[in-house]
Order: C-alpha cells, then structure tokens, then sequence
C-alpha cells in the first residue's frame, strides 16, 4: 500500500499527472514518455523517481532500458485516485441537477 | 438522495450511481442533447465542452472536445451501440491525450425512483490494466476540484 502523503505530492505535479495518463495506455521507456514534453531527459527522470518512489510506478530492467509501467497495486488500492474522479463526477452531476431543474416545467405535462 | 456512489467490481467494471430529483425522461435527454451536455460534463471550474457531437442513433459518433480557456484539453470519440428512450444508453468512448485510451463499453441505464430517477452507469474495461488507465485519465478532471479540498489537508 503506497504513502499516501507521497502519493498526493507525487500527483499534485501537472507533469507528473501527464506521464502517469501516458503510461496509463502501456509501458514506455524515458525516452518515448519525454516525447511530447518541452524538457530534458533528466528533468523527466526526476519526475519519475518521484512517481517511482510513491509507488505508481514500477520499472523493469531491459539492458540499459528502464521501461515504465503504472504499479497495478498502487492504482487498484489507492482511495485517492477514485477520490479525484468522484470530485469530477459530482461537479458534473450537482450541474446536471440545475439543468434538469431548468428543463422539468417542460416535462412535467409529459403523460408518461 | 442524489449521494454519488462509485464501486469497483470484479476484474473489468467500474460502477457510479447516483439519483436525480427529475424523472428519467429529462435525464435522458440531458445525456443526449449536446445544448444540454454541454452545461454540465465540464469538469472542474473553467473547463467547457466547445464541441459536442452526439449522433444518438445505433452506429451514431460522439466527439466531445474539452479545453481550460489557457490552450490545455482532451476530446473523447465513442459510438452508440444502443438508445432505449428514457431507459437505456450503451455506447463504447475513448479519450485521446492525444493517444486513445483502450476502449470503454459504457451502459447507462435510467430508471424511475419515486417521482426522480436511479441512474446506474457499468462500465465494463477489457482488463484491470485498462480499468486502471480509464481511472488515471478521468483523474485529470477530478485533480483541480480535489485540490481546493487537498490544500486543507496538507
């Protein structure tokens, strides 16, 4: 079970929240992540160190490859992930509820 | 009475619930008419939905394209497979960041709860791993809504 504290620091990095979407859709090397970032290498290093040592992430060694993948643990198990999508979710559906209070009058002489 | 509710279940589902004080009818039709969705599936604060393609018919295509007014967003394709008015919606979606995630079969149903509505969306990934990528690519919107709740706690 990851440190939550390192958890929430370890997400609270817009960066860190991109690489961890990236490797959401499969393994990739330092290399493919830095990609589609406007930094350095090592600059991505160090936000995976970060990810790695939350618990996250996990690497494998492939020669001098160190291929990274989300830590299915880590995500299965932390309440924190399903924490940021309910806050999502329940911003959209508090919404929802004033749209449907707006659009009921309308409704209310639907014979069903 | 509208508590959300979000479960995990088995390998490949991921379950959300919650209750609406209009009847199905209205809750229907504001999952399926784009001047309606694009009032409220914006996630946090500042986002808004400037494209929303919704074909809802068999076959149909959904496009929904979301930006932060500062240059950032993401769209979501996807297909009806089958519309039930006011009961049911099954659909597949997937995000793109800017690379698509694995697809999503989505089921929504909506059935009448005293004079409101039970919603129950199932959605069914092909493996935990992609459970877990779905989890990691919606947590974008969640983050900026957390955070006001998370500055309190650390």
């Amino acid at each position: 079970m990851p440190d939550l504290d390192a958890v929430f620091a370890s997400l609270a990095d817009p960066t860190r929240r991109a690489i961890l979407a990236r490797l959401a859709i499969g393994e990739a090397t330092v290399l493919d992540i830095a990609k589609p970032f406007s930094m350095t290498q090592p600059a991505i290093s160090r936000h995976l160190k970060v990810l790695e040592g939350s618990g996250l992430i996990v690497r494998r060694v492939e020669g001098a490859k160190h291929p990274c993948r989300l830590a299915p643990d880590g995500l299965a198990t932390i309440e924190p992930w399903l924490d940021m999508l309910r806050a999502a979710l329940k911003k959209n559906y508090d919404r929802l509820d004033g749209v449907l209070a707006a659009m009921t009058p309308d409704l209310g002489k639907d014979p069903t | 009475m509208t508590k959300l509710t979000m479960t995990v279940e088995g390998d490949h589902n991921f379950v959300v619930t919650r209750r609406f004080a209009a009847p199905p009818q209205a809750v229907y039709r504001a999952h399926l008419e784009p001047a309606l969705i694009q009032r409220w599936m914006l996630g946090p604060e500042g986002w808004t939905m400037p494209v929303c393609v919704n074909e809802a018919r068999p076959g149909g295509k959904i496009r929904y394209e979301w930006a932060d007014g500062a240059g950032h967003g993401f769209y979501l394709t996807g297909e009806f497979v089958e519309l039930t008015p006011f009961s049911k919606i099954v659909h597949v979606e997937r995000m793109h960041m800017p690379d698509a995630t694995p697809d999503n079969h989505v089921e929504t149903r909506f059935e009448s709860d005293g004079a409101g509505t039970l919603m129950t969306m199932r959605m069914t990934l092909p493996n935990p791993e992609t459970r877990a990528a779905m989890l990691a690519s919606g947590m974008e919107f969640g983050m900026e809504a957390s955070y006001v709740r998370l500055d309190a706690m650390i």
